[in-house]
């Protein structure tokens, strides 16, 4: 290409009438080069890319996510060092090949200067290649494959959400420890489900845990009777399950249906019970056990007013794991601006910037790994369903301190 | 558990399993038997009756007025499609009507989306049947147990009717030779209306039935299709007999698989399906192919 990006940026946001008006500043921009180029980039709106699903079955996830990021974006009245934030949404539809050709649409035609999303790991892959290859700086906001903090991290990416190894690993020895040694796992037979299972092993076993046995039905079954049967059968005393959608929902009533609660304790990742299934799950949830990053009853400061404004602005809802990670994501994004005064054109520095960006978020000190750049959970919170004033929810009873993925493969800069 | 036991608590399961199964697919092999209509809605009125369902337990508190109820408001779309949608296309090709049921699919999820929105739901089972009992060391929830002697006697009454009503005998007529049951005098535009609503009907009873079992949410209509087609493959089109025995033969396929064949759990339905296709093909019960 003959000219610049920051040039080419320029010229996409000068209609023919400004070109005229302005006649002789653009003239004079041709001949000042560079500082009448700076002048305008810091005058443009900041454009945040957000590739998330917005229809289908996760559709609640992105509508999450970006009522937590419009939360923040408000409170600022939608202005950073002097920029305007204009947030473009993508839908995704939870399909790879859209999720790329979204992604594609907003770092080559729309010229985003931040991406943000996905909530499928297939789809943060496939979009990989692409952020890193043309330097975009993408903040992941749900996608937890592990793979984006070892082997396939980027100086590029960073993840204010998880990586999927942080909410299981520290469960495994909580569980040996506080709830049973006999344990039966389950998880979707999917990659995400896999590795799940494998981090809460990695603790479970060396803490005195057997696996009495392990299952893998299909994601999207709607019958888990023979899994129950055969759980009753294992002689377990508790059931370790990651599940999250219809697939929890189906999961933890039948579960309750079998007559096991009686026996087995319910355990799992913090999705299994989060608010999206929750009400669907009613009182066959009571007494689930989950490891999350999160849950509405914090009681720091910072998630008190979180919850009680979230709740303000969008009707009474109660925020969840996902608005969490909105939340934070759009954090990130103010605090990295203002340090820089709002210039997005030395990315270097920019993501510089970003890994030491720290603050007070809902769930604890938010800070990335520099090693990783993926968020190192100020807890994990290991929490229980209970019946509170206002319904059913995930009472924190116990926590596991800065759990940071442990990054193996991933070379950058520490 | 002893070996045997173990036998007998996964057979209830997969029992319970297949009939559901044959709940959903007796209305689609009915409608396939006598319009020749393949109709791939036949999952979104299995979700109109778990949303209808849902909504009336809301308002009412009762899941029996619920399980009587959304059938008949079911059954009356059901009619309605058949009348204005299904009825013009009958001389066209069989193509038409697949891409026209199909797109139906798709009407009814942003429908229910509109109405109800995308978060996931599901019924309470009823207080009567909301327990677990065990028998000979299988734990078993009370309410699978209902839907097994439900469907059960479903069948039996639904057999009552086809063979041995005048209703009856002219479905049957109808499902071996419209044009020529139509030359006997009988208004075959309303037993065709009659017929449509009532396999619609029973789709929204399934979906009563199914709902506190599983959760309810906008795709569940399409995705519960594909059991069900292969059900009415396996049984045989537009046979009462064979679709009670296919839901049955897949129901424990699919259960004994879960257990004891896991990773390849998916695979079981598709080799029964297979096997039949191969060996059979017009199916279990089904009339030979001319």
């Amino acid at each position: 290409m003959g000219i610049s990006d920051e040039e080419e940026t320029i010229m996409a946001q000068l209609t023919r009438r400004t070109l005229l008006t302005t006649g002789s500043l653009a003239a004079a921009g041709a001949l000042a080069g560079p500082w009448v180029r700076r002048a305008h980039a810091q005058g443009a709106p900041l454009k945040v890319g957000l590739v998330l699903p917005y229809t289908g079955v996760y559709a609640v996830l992105g509508e999450s996510i970006t009522q937590g990021m419009e939360l923040v974006f408000a409170r600022e009245n939608w202005t950073v060092a002097g920029r305007k934030i204009e947030m473009i949404k993508e839908d995704d539809e939870m399909k790879p090949p859209v999720g790329i050709r979204k992604t594609e649409k907003l770092i080559d035609s729309d010229r985003v200067d931040i991406l943000t999303g996905p909530v499928h790991s297939g789809i943060l892959m496939g979009m990989r290649d692409k952020v890193h290859g043309s330097k975009t700086i993408l903040i992941v906001s749900n996608a937890g494959a592990d793979a984006i903090s070892r082997d396939r991290c980027s100086k590029w990416i960073f993840r204010t959400s998880f990586s999927n190894w942080q909410p299981n690993q520290p469960m495994g020895g909580w569980v040996a420890k506080n709830v049973a040694k006999d344990v039966f796992i389950t998880a979707p037979n999917y990659q995400a489900g896999k590795d799940q299972l494998d981090a809460f092993k990695e603790t479970f076993v060396p803490a005195g845990g057997k696996i009495v046995g392990e299952d893998y039905p299909k994601l999207g079954e709607t019958d888990y009777a023979p899994y129950l049967t055969k759980i009753r059968q294992s002689g377990a005393k508790a059931v370790y399950a990651f599940f999250s959608g219809t697939d929890a929902v189906n999961f933890v009533k039948q579960f309750d249906q079998f007559g096991l609660k009686a026996t087995v304790k319910l355990t799992g990742a913090g999705f299994l019970t989060e608010p999206d299934v929750l009400p669907a799950q009613g009182k066959s949830a009571l007494g689930v056990i989950t490891g999350h990053f999160y849950t509405p009853l914090l009681d720091n400061p910072t998630n008190q007013r979180f919850v009680k404004d979230f709740r303000e602005k969008f009707a009474g809802k109660m925020p969840d794991g996902f608005a969490c990670q909105g939340y934070d994501t759009a954090e990130v994004i103010l605090r990295a601006l203002k340090a820089v005064n709002g210039n997005t054109q030395d990315k270097d520095k920019l993501v510089d910037v970003i890994a030491k960006v720290e603050f007070d978020s809902p769930r604890g000190r938010f800070r990335f790994d520099p090693k990783t750049h993926n968020v190192i959970q100020p807890f994990i919170y290991i929490r229980e369903v209970k019946e509170t004033p206002l319904g059913l929810n995930n009472v924190p009873i116990d926590k596991v301190a800065d759990v940071r993925d442990p990054g193996t493969g991933c070379t950058l800069p520490a | 558990m002893s070996f045997p036991a173990e036998i007998f608590a996964q057979a209830l399961n997969g029992l319970s399993y297949g009939v559901l199964l044959f709940l959903l697919s007796v209305g689609l092999t009915l409608i396939f038997g006598m319009l020749d209509v393949v109709n791939l809605a036949h999952g979104s009125l299995y979700m109109l009756g778990a949303y209808a369902g849902l909504t009336i337990i809301a308002f009412a508190g009762s899941f029996w007025l619920a399980l009587l109820v959304a059938p008949l408001a079911v059954g009356l779309i059901g009619m309605l499609i058949e009348r204005s949608c299904l009825r013009p296309l009958y001389r066209r090709g069989a193509l038409d009507q697949v891409l026209l049921t199909f797109g139906l699919i798709y009407l009814f999820e942003d429908l229910v989306k509109w109405i109800w929105g995308g978060r996931i739901r599901s019924i309470p089972p009823p207080e009567l049947f909301s327990g677990s009992v065990t028998i000979w060391q299988a734990t078993v929830p009370s309410y699978r147990l209902f839907v097994i002697a439900f469907g059960l006697v479903m069948a039996v009454l639904l057999w009552l009717v086809i063979e041995r009503t005048r209703l009856g005998a002219i479905i049957r007529a109808g499902v071996f030779d419209a044009e020529m049951t139509a030359g006997m005098g009988i208004d075959i535009d309303r037993v065709f209306t009659m017929v449509f609503g009532f396999g619609a009907a029973l789709a929204g009873l399934s979906g009563v039935i199914a709902g506190p079992i599983q959760s309810a949410q906008p795709p569940m209509g399409a995705t519960i299709l594909v059991p069900a087609l292969i059900v009415v493959v396996v049984g045989g089109l537009g046979s009462l007999k064979g679709s009670l025995a296919g839901s049955l033969i897949i129901g424990q396929a699919e259960t004994f698989g879960k257990a004891w064949l896991p990773s390849a759990s998916m695979l079981m339905i598709y080799v029964v399906m297979a096997a039949v296709v191969v060996l059979r093909p017009q199916g279990l019960f089904g009339r030979p192919l001319r």
